[in-house]
């Protein structure tokens, strides 16, 4: 197959959808690097947030650029991959507690 | 791990790696040159501002061959300075109003004058800074005293630590780098570098290990003082973050991790102006380790010396001359211009 759906080049052209809706764009843009800015947390503490957030969203172009960007700000391996588990157990723990209301359910139903 | 050069690499000739810069990519794309960049900014020619650093490179013998090093330094190299060619630079400095030495190499200390060298140096009444690589310290005896001799002479000890843990240091540097980089700068501690009130300074250089940018200094530098001082006691003055810049061996890890293309296209579209106009080539000239005099570290590198209009050799040495000449450009500059900006001193703006 030739074409897939994700092509890492596209990650450079995220800019680019301002071409079909500039305002839009500029304010989400500006949004975005606001986020991103030293605050109440630092730099590095949102790289890896971001990191988590991406594997949790699963987001391919994210998970590039938040590697990089996790490494750029300093963060080692271990740091990543912590952050990758307080996804995977955020995710995997809310897909359980929904467990809670599958037995509310069993126990209605049930003689 | 040997040296390009040991290795008979074609990326040992500094006109091939010139070539691999200035070339276009596989699909014909071409990166803006840096000459046109300093253009459209209103720096070209690109100018010294005011000459006071004398960097001198005292040869390309190492103990280390680490991988991103634009020296291509190792055990293998036996380009190292004469004491003729010191005590030109000793003559040089003597007759101009430079106050600050840097040595760097290779190891510098591995050159057989290197003592010699720095106590004439403090008797001309000049700061000395020393490039240290910290593991030589530990390599031999004869250097185990190197941490009272740099404090008898006040000499300034800057060190490259790329990480603060084992695995990304050795990484870069090599199996067993960091347990002995801890051990001296222990010992470097231990005679009272980095601690407040010695006036003994000790800085340590950040080079990001791998193909990716460094972060704010500022930031690595906390984190850095957090985790030396929680995991080994360590303290030291400021955290220079450095860029690695895409020649030597580094150019061969982008190339042979197939890092090449999206490095330079990070640091071509990190061009900061700002940066362009702070660049360490504006107040420093760099000394070969035969004499010869360059722009910088990295020219020396890549065989490009200062321009023509001014001398080129040590025992010519005219910092009038100097202070008039265009400064020597090409692609590699890009590392010197990313974001924050880079230097041997660390970054060049605050962003
Ligand atoms: S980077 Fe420094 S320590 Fe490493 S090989 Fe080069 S000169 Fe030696
Ligand atoms: S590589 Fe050398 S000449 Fe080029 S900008 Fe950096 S310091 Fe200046």
């Amino acid at each position: 197959m030739e074409k897939s759906y994700y092509d890492p080049k596209d990650l450079a052209k995220f800019g680019n959808i301002a071409e079909f809706q500039p305002l839009l764009a500029s304010k989400f843009f500006d949004y975005y690097g606001e986020v991103f800015k030293e605050g109440a947390l630092t730099e590095r503490e949102k790289a890896l947030i971001a990191l988590a957030v991406a594997h949790a969203v699963q987001c391919p172009y994210c998970i590039d650029a938040y590697t990089t960007g996790s490494l750029e700000k300093g963060a080692d391996e271990a740091q990543m991959m912590e952050a990758i588990h307080v996804a995977a157990a955020i995710k995997g723990g809310a897909a359980l507690v929904h467990g809670v209301q599958m037995m509310n359910k069993v126990k209605e139903v049930m003689m | 791990m040997k040296s390009l050069a040991a290795q008979h690499s074609l990326l040992a000739d500094a006109a091939f790696q010139l070539d691999v810069l200035s070339q276009p990519l596989p699909q014909g794309r071409v990166f803006p040159a840096f000459g046109q960049r300093l253009q459209e900014n209103g720096l070209l020619p690109l100018k010294p501002s005011q000459i006071s650093i004398l960097q001198i490179n005292l040869g390309k013998m190492c103990n280390q061959v680490c991988k991103h090093c634009h020296v291509d330094a190792g055990p293998d190299r036996k380009e190292i300075m004469t004491r003729e060619t010191m005590q030109l630079c000793l003559d040089a400095l003597a007759e101009s109003t430079i106050q600050v030495v840097d040595l760097t190499g290779g190891a510098p200390e591995m050159n057989p004058h290197f003592r010699w060298f720095v106590e004439e140096l403090s008797k001309l009444g000049r700061q000395v800074i020393v490039r240290c690589n910290l593991t030589i310290i530990l390599a031999n005896k004869k250097y185990h005293d190197l941490p009272e001799f740099f404090k008898l002479h006040g000499v300034q000890v800057v060190s490259s630590l790329p990480y603060f843990t084992a695995s990304r240091t050795d990484a870069q540097r090599g199996e067993g780098v960091f347990e002995k980089s801890i051990k001296a700068l222990q010992m470097l501690n231990a005679v009272g570098y980095g601690q407040e009130g010695s006036g003994l300074i000790l800085d340590l250089v950040y080079n990001p290990a791998g193909a990716f940018l460094p972060s704010s200094q500022q930031s690595l530098e906390a984190e850095f003082k957090r985790r030396l001082q929680q995991g080994y006691q360590i303290v030291f003055n400021n955290l220079f973050a450095i860029t690695n810049l895409p020649i030597s061996r580094y150019l061969d890890y982008l190339i042979t991790s197939g890092n090449y293309e999206g490095y330079m296209e990070k640091l071509v579209n990190a061009f900061n102006p700002a940066a362009a106009a702070n660049v360490m080539c504006r107040n420093t000239v760099s000394v070969g380790w035969e004499g010869s005099l360059y722009d910088c570290d990295f020219n020396q590198m890549l065989d490009l010396p200062v321009a023509a209009t001014a001398p080129r050799h040590i025992r010519d040495f005219d910092l009038a001359s100097l202070s008039e000449r265009a400064i020597v450009i090409n692609q590699h500059c890009y590392g010197c211009t990313a974001g924050a900006g880079s230097s041997c001193g660390g970054e060049t703006v605050n962003p």
